[in-house]
């Protein structure tokens, strides 16, 4: 990497969204994300948390402000290469999967950016090798688990080798093992790492720091520990750990 | 979930017609079709000889005739429609039971039902013995445009997602205590398959983000694999 150390890989200065319909989500996001982080960002329903992760890629852009990765300037010009620097996990994996197999699915993306043949076979097995899913490769992604889909839906960014993960709410609608397998392959991935989600337990046990998303500015931003035990902060956001759940004696 | 195999139309077997590629079964298959609707109806032999053909294909292909009879009922609208030519086509008549029929209307029906069966026997042949994904593969190399192969590739993947919300959304109906039974029923059915459209539409566009979050840029490039 040609990148000085010193620029953050996610640089968001002011961005501020409002949708067609007059709706506005964000107002004036600021946020950095360091290489090899994994942060988390936190808000209740509605606080603006989609909306942002649309923002990281290109798909919406700032009515103002600045998004930038490794210093690239999200604008349409560079909307390719962002879009291979920047992979996003979406929530719902029948999304997401929408080829034949599991392999075409994988193949995807870097098909998108060129590559053929015995190179794209080798990259499509070693990102399926990495979430634990290649002696799925030639099956139908709807003949699969959830679990099983939403590990090769990652699969399907991590072929791109991206310098972001940004994933949106990774733990919905799994099953307690299905999450601990998640967290182990995301927790053994050497990439950034950010997402997005309610699930505090799975922030804390995922991401040393989180960012507090909350009417669409960031609220707060801190160590996950921090956040999560400063009872004024989790209530005046709508935070709330689930019943019987103590963050220090984790 | 949970079927290793395909689809409600493919038949898993192993037999020389299920590893024939695909290309040259879709390219044998439209033969036999464009051959067949050409026959003129009096060629009554050349009608039998299709049948033979196609049963020992069947034969060959392991697939159990049952399982393609009860496929077959696809073809009851073209039965309908045949039924009702004797009855509105013109010319002589002959007289059945007391009752005035189109000779010519007859003719048509007799021809139109013979091949109708013959074309739909077929296709239910190559989809019982033929993965929807092989099936995309060999349209593909038969240089249908990518564009079209891609959509019917979307529509085998979310056959199955949608009429599982199909399902889903039944249930959901069935366990407030409504069961469609009768015709004022149907407004309720309707608006269900409205909100089944909305639903499959908005996934559409989450499908589109998603792609479009890989990099796809609307060209052909995912076509045939090099």
């Amino acid at each position: 990497m040609t990148t000085p150390v010193t620029t953050p890989v996610l640089d968001l200065r002011s961005v501020a969204f409002a949708y067609p319909d007059g709706h506005q989500a964000l107002f004036g996001v600021d946020l950095q994300v360091q290489r090899g982080e994994r942060v988390a960002v936190l808000g209740p329903n509605g606080a603006g948390k989609t909306t942002l992760v649309l923002h990281l890629n290109g798909i919406l852009q700032p009515g103002a402000g600045s998004v930038a990765v490794s210093g690239l300037p999200v604008v349409r010009e560079n909307l390719q290469e962002i879009r291979r620097r920047v992979g996003i996990v979406f929530q719902d994996p029948d999304d997401q999967l929408f080829m034949g197999s599991v392999r075409d699915d994988v193949a995807f993306g870097p098909r998108n950016l060129g590559v053929r043949g015995a190179e794209l076979d080798r990259q499509v097995m070693r990102a399926l090798d990495l979430v634990g899913m290649a002696d799925f490769a030639d099956r139908p992604p709807h003949h699969l688990s959830f679990g099983q889909r939403r590990r090769v839906a990652v699969a399907t960014v991590l072929v791109m080798e991206p310098e972001i993960i940004v994933l949106d709410e990774p733990s919905s609608n799994l099953d307690p093992a299905s999450r601990r397998e998640l967290a182990d392959i995301l927790t053994g991935l050497d990439v950034t790492l950010m997402m997005v989600t309610h699930d505090l337990p799975y922030a804390l046990q995922l991401c040393p720091r989180s960012i507090v998303l909350s009417d669409g500015v960031v609220a707060a931003q801190g160590s996950t520990l921090d956040i999560l035990t400063d009872d004024a902060l989790m209530k005046s956001h709508r935070l709330e750990l689930p019943f019987g759940f103590d963050p220090h004696v984790c | 979930m949970g079927a290793a195999h395909g689809h409600r139309l493919h038949f898993h077997g192993h037999s020389p017609l299920h590893r024939a590629p695909a290309h040259l079964k879709v390219a044998a298959l439209v033969t036999f079709m464009l051959v067949v609707v050409a026959t003129p109806h009096a060629w009554v032999p050349a009608f039998v000889a299709y049948a033979v053909v196609l049963a020992a294909l069947v034969a060959l292909s392991g697939v159990p005739v049952g399982y393609l009879a009860r496929r077959m009922v696809v073809e009851t609208p073209v039965l309908v429609f045949a039924a009702l030519l004797p009855f509105v086509a013109t010319g002589p008549e002959v007289d059945v039971l007391g009752i005035g029929l189109s000779e010519p209307g007859l003719v048509a029906a007799g021809g139109l039902v013979t091949k109708a069966t013959l074309g739909v026997l077929g296709s239910l042949l190559l989809a019982a013995t033929t993965e929807p994904r092989d099936l995309l593969a060999g349209l593909e190399r038969l240089r249908v445009p990518s564009q079209l192969v891609q959509i019917m590739g979307f529509m085998v993947r979310y056959l199955d997602v949608v009429t599982d919300e199909l399902r889903r959304m039944r249930t959901a109906r069935e366990s407030r205590g409504f069961t469609a039974r009768d015709p004022r029923h149907w407004p309720v059915v309707a608006r269900s398959a409205g909100a089944l459209f909305i639903r499959s539409f908005e996934r559409g566009e989450r499908v589109h983000l998603a792609m479009i979050a890989r990099g796809y840029d609307g060209s052909a490039r995912q076509g045939a694999r090099p």
